[in-house]
C-alpha cells in the first residue's frame, strides 16, 4: 500500500478527520457549553453578554462541523453512509437543534417583548444542551458498536435504539465536559458579578464531568472489552490516558487559581486528548458491528481511493493554514471582554 | 418504492427551501462589495449607510442558508447511503474543497463583517466583506461542480460490482471541469446575482414609492439596476450555452424540456405548451424547427428525441420538466425586458418618474427566485431516472436501512420547522425594511438633508 512518511493514506486521513472533529468539539463545544448555562443566568444583561461572547464566532465554529462531515464523506464514504443512515433519528434531531440554536441567537434580540426573548432563551439553552448530549450519544453508539449487517445495512430495531445505557452515559459526560469548557470561555469574556457567578459554574461543571467520566471509564472497562485491546497489546499507549487525566486535573487546578486563560487551554487540550483516546480505542476500526465482526468497517474497507485521498490531503495542506490564519484574525479582532454595542445580538 | 418517493420528496423540499437563501447571499454580497468600495473611494457616508443596512439583511439570509445547508450535507448520508458510497470518492473531494476553501472563508470573515464596523479599519472591513462574498462564490463553485459531475460524469472509472460498485477519481481536473461545469456554474452565479440585485431594487423601489430615504434609495436603485441589467442579459449567453451542452451530453433531458419525441428529426421550439405523454404530442405556440435552429443554426437538422431512449431511461415527468424549463425562460425574458426598459428610462433621465414601473419592481423580487427554483427542478427532474447520469439510478441510491416511517417523521419535522423559519424570515425582513437604513427622526443620522419634495410625489 502507498504510504507517505511511512504512514498509509487511510491512516493520514483518519488523523485529518480526527483533527477536524477535535477542532469542532473544542470550538462549538464552548458554544454549546455557554448556551447550556444560559437559563442559569437570570439578568437580561448577563444573558446578552453571554450570547454576544459567542456572537461573532459561533457561525465560524459551526463550519468545522461542515468541514469535518465533508472530510468523513470524502475520505470514508462507507462510514459516512453507514453511520448516518444507522443513526438516522439522532442525526435528524441534531439538525433540528442546530437550526433552533442558530435562529435563537439570530432572532432573540430582534424584538423587545419579554415573551419573545424568553422563548428564544429557552430554545437556545435547550438546543445547546441537546446538541452536546446528542453528539455524546452518537459517540457512545460508535464506541459500543452498531447493529451493522450485510451490505453495510443497519439492522437495529425501533426509533429509540440509539438510546441505550452506555450512549446515555457518554451523552451526559460530553454535556458536562462542554459545560465546564463553555463556562471557562465565558469567564474570559466577562467581568463583575457575572464573572463571580461563572466561577461557581465552572466548579459544578468540572465535578459533574469528572463523576460521569469515571462512570464511563468503569463501564467501558467492564462491558466493552474490545475498546481496551489496543492498550493491552501496546502498553506504551497508556501515556494517552495518563496525559488525559493530568490535563483534566490541571483544568481544575488552574480554575481554582483563577488562571482562566490557561484553564481554557487545558480544557481544549483535554477535549482533544479524550478524542485521541477514542481514536486509539477504535483504530483501525471505525464502525464495529455488534452482529458479526466480519461486518465491521475498518479504515481500509471504508477509505476512498489513494488517488482521491492524495488530492484531498493536498487540498487540506493548502486550505488548513488559511483557515487557521483567518480564524486567528477573527478571534484577535474580538479578543477581550464583551462590550455591547448597536451591532450586538 | 414508498421509501424512494419519500426520500426524494424530502430532498426536493429541503433543497428548494435552502436554495432561497444562498443565491440571495451571493447576490447581496456582490452589491454590498460595490457599496462599500464606493464608500471608501468617495467617502460619501450614504454608501456606508447602504452597506450597513444591507449587511443586516444579508445576515438574515446567510444564517438561514448555513443551517439549511448543513441539513443537505447530512441528508446525503442519512437518506442516500448507497449514493454516498457510490460518489464519495469523487463528490467528497469537491465537498471537502468547498468546506475548506469556501465555508471557512465566508463564515470566518462573517463575524468581522457583522460586528467589526467599529473594531477594524474601513479597508480591513472591506477585505472582510470581499472575503465573505468570495467565499459564497467559491461555495457555489464546488457544489455546482459536484452536481455537474452527476449530470456529465468525467475523470472517473468504476470499481467493484453490483452493490459494491463505486466511481473512483482518475483525473481531478477532468472531474472539476467536466463537460457541464462551467456553463452551469456561470448560469447559477448569474441567477444568484439577479436574485440579490432584484431584492435590492424591490426594497428601494418601495422606499421611493413611499417617499422615504429618497436620495439614498435612488443611488442604491441605480447601482442594483446596472447589476441586474448586465446579468439578465448575461443569462442569455449562459443559458444558451447550457442548453447546447444539455443537447450534446444529456439528449434525453433536452428532449423532455422541449417535449420532442421523434427519435430523430427536426425539432420545434415551444414558447408555451402542454405535453401529452401518452399521445406524444405537444399543444402550444411553437416556432417550427426552432430547436433545430437554436442548436445548429439550421431549421432542418435532426435532434435526438425521447423515443431514441428505452422507456426506463427517460424522465417520467416530461410535462413537468417542460413546464419548469419554459417558466424559467419566460421569467428570464421578463427580467430582460424590465431591466432594459428601466435602463432606457434612466438614459433619458426619467427613471423615477413612472410609479407603475417602481411598483412592478417591488414585486419583481420574486421572479428570479422562481426562475432559480424551476430551473433547478427542470435540471434535476430532467436527469431522472438517474441520480448519476447513465451510471446510478435514483431507485438504487437511497438508504436501505432507513424506513419510510423514519423519513416521514423527519419530513414532517422539517416541514414544520421550515414553515416557522420562513414566517420568521418574512417577519424580520419586513421589520428591517420598515425600520429602514437609518433613523428618520434623528437629524444627525441622515446622510444628507432630505428633500421634502421629491420627484415621485410631484408627479
Amino acid at each position: 500500500m502507498d504510504t507517505f512518511l511511512s504512514i498509509d493514506y487511510p491512516t493520514w486521513w483518519f488523523l485529518v478527520v480526527g483533527a477536524l472533529f477535535s477542532g469542532y468539539a473544542i470550538l462549538d463545544g464552548f458554544d454549546f457549553g455557554a448556551g447550556a448555562w444560559h437559563l442559569f443566568l437570570k439578568k437580561e444583561e448577563s444573558r446578552r453578554i453571554a450570547l454576544n461572547a459567542v456572537g461573532p464566532v459561533w457561525d465560524g465554529n459551526e463550519v468545522w462541523l461542515v468541514i469535518g462531515g465533508g472530510a468523513l464523506f470524502a475520505g470514508f464514504p462507507v462510514v459516512y453512509a453507514t453511520l448516518f443512515s444507522s443513526m438516522y433519528i439522532p442525526f435528524m434531531l441534531f439538525l433540528l437543534f442546530i437550526i433552533f440554536r442558530a435562529i435563537s441567537i439570530e432572532f432573540r434580540g430582534k424584538e423587545e417583548m419579554l415573551w419573545w426573548r424568553k422563548t428564544w432563551d429557552i430554545s437556545y439553552a435547550v438546543s445547546s444542551i441537546m446538541l452536546a448530549f446528542l453528539l455524546g450519544v452518537v459517540l457512545g453508539n460508535v464506541l459500543q458498536g452498531i447493529a451493522i449487517g450485510e451490505n453495510y445495512t443497519y439492522h437495529g430495531s425501533g426509533f429509540f435504539e440509539f438510546l441505550n445505557p452506555y450512549s446515555l452515559i457518554v451523552g451526559f459526560t460530553t454535556l458536562f465536559l462542554f459545560m465546564a469548557h463553555g463556562a471557562i470561555y465565558l469567564l474570559l469574556k466577562t467581568e463583575g458579578r457575572l464573572y463571580t457567578k461563572l466561577t461557581f459554574f465552572v466548579k459544578r461543571g468540572m465535578i459533574l464531568f469528572m463523576v460521569f467520566f469515571g462512570i464511563t471509564s468503569i463501564y467501558t472497562l467492564l462491558y466493552i472489552p474490545h475498546l481496551s485491546d489496543d492498550f493491552k497489546s501496546n502498553p506504551a499507549l497508556f501515556i494517552f490516558p495518563l496525559l488525559t487525566f493530568l490535563s483534566i486535573a490541571n483544568v481544575s487546578r488552574l480554575a481554582h487559581k483563577r488562571s482562566f486563560g490557561w484553564a481554557f487551554f487545558f480544557s481544549s487540550l483535554s477535549i482533544s486528548l479524550l478524542l485521541s483516546l477514542v481514536a486509539i480505542e477504535l483504530y483501525p476500526m471505525m464502525l464495529v458491528s455488534t452482529i458479526d465482526p466480519a461486518y465491521s468497517i475498518d479504515i481500509y474497507k471504508a477509505a476512498s481511493s489513494t488517488k482521491s485521498l492524495k488530492i484531498m490531503l493536498t487540498i487540506a495542506a493548502i486550505g488548513g493554514p488559511l483557515v487557521l490564519a483567518y480564524t486567528l484574525f477573527v478571534y484577535k479582532t474580538f479578543r477581550g471582554k464583551v462590550k455591547l454595542d448597536e451591532t450586538s445580538y | 418504492m414508498e421509501t424512494e418517493i419519500l426520500a426524494r420528496l424530502q430532498f426536493a423540499f429541503t433543497i428548494a427551501f435552502h436554495y432561497i437563501y444562498p443565491p440571495l447571499s451571493i447576490g447581496l454580497g456582490l452589491v454590498m462589495v460595490i457599496f462599500e468600495s464606493l464608500y471608501i473611494r468617495t467617502k460619501n457616508p450614504e454608501y456606508h449607510t447602504l452597506a450597513k443596512f444591507w449587511t443586516k439583511i444579508f445576515a438574515l439570509t446567510f444564517g438561514i442558508g448555513v443551517v439549511t445547508g448543513i441539513v443537505m450535507e447530512f441528508e446525503f448520508g442519512t437518506n442516500w447511503a448507497t449514493y454516498s458510497r457510490y460518489v464519495g470518492d469523487i463528490f467528497g473531494s469537491a465537498l471537502a474543497a468547498e468546506g475548506i476553501f469556501a465555508f471557512a472563508l465566508e463564515s470566518g470573515f462573517l463575524g468581522v463583517l457583522l460586528f467589526g464596523w467599529n473594531r477594524v479599519k474601513p479597508w480591513v472591513h472591506l477585505v472582510s466583506t470581499i472575503g465573505v462574498f468570495l467565499g459564497s462564490m467559491f461555495s457555489a463553485v464546488w457544489i455546482v461542480v459536484a452536481n455537474s459531475w452527476q449530470q456529465t460524469p468525467a475523470g472517473y472509472h468504476i470499481v467493484g460490482e453490483g452493490f459494491h460498485a463505486r466511481a473512483e477519481i482518475t483525473d481531478f481536473w477532468a472531474m472539476v471541469f467536466n463537460p457541464s461545469s462551467i456553463d452551469r456554474l456561470t448560469h447559477v452565479w448569474l441567477g444568484a446575482f439577479l436574485s440579490g440585485s432584484f431584492l435590492i431594487l424591490s426594497i428601494h423601489a418601495y422606499y421611493l414609492l413611499k417617499g422615504r430615504y429618497v436620495e439614498i434609495s435612488k443611488k442604491a436603485f441605480k447601482i442594483a439596476l446596472v447589476v441586474a441589467t448586465v446579468f439578465s442579459l448575461g443569462q442569455l449567453f449562459t443559458g444558451h450555452h447550457s442548453a447546447e451542452g444539455v443537447a450534446h451530453n444529456q439528449p434525453a433531458k433536452l428532449a423532455a424540456m422541449e417535449g420532442h419525441f421523434e427519435a430523430s428529426g427536426p425539432a420545434d421550439m415551444y414558447l408555451l405548451g402542454y405535453v401529452d405523454k401518452e399521445n406524444q404530442t405537444v399543444s402550444g405556440i411553437k416556432i417550427p424547427g426552432g430547436l433545430s435552429f437554436l442548436l445548429s443554426y439550421d431549421f432542418n437538422t435532426p435532434v435526438t428525441g425521447l423515443n431514441a431512449f428505452p422507456e426506463d431511461e427517460r424522465p417520467s415527468q416530461i410535462n413537468a420538466v417542460f413546464q419548469f424549463y419554459h417558466l424559467m425562460i419566460i421569467i428570464g425574458m421578463m427580467l430582460i425586458g424590465l431591466t432594459l426598459y428601466a435602463s432606457f428610462l434612466w438614459a433619458r433621465g426619467k427613471l423615477f418618474e413612472q410609479r407603475w414601473l417602481l411598483k412592478v419592481f417591488v414585486f419583481a423580487a420574486i421572479l428570479p427566485q422562481i426562475a432559480n427554483q424551476v430551473g433547478w427542478f427542470a435540471a434535476e427532474m430532467g436527469r431522472q431516472p438517474w441520480v448519476v447520469y447513465g451510471l446510478l439510478r435514483t431507485s438504487d441510491a437511497f438508504s436501505q436501512a432507513v424506513s419510510a416511517n423514519q423519513i416521514l417523521f423527519s419530513l414532517i419535522l422539517f416541514a414544520l420547522v421550515y414553515l416557522l423559519l420562513f414566517v420568521l424570515f418574512v417577519y424580520l425582513l419586513n421589520k428591517k425594511i420598515k425600520h429602514g437604513p437609518y433613523d428618520e427622526s434623528d437629524e444627525n443620522d441622515r446622510p444628507l438633508t432630505q428633500e421634502i419634495t421629491n420627484v415621485i410625489t410631484n408627479n
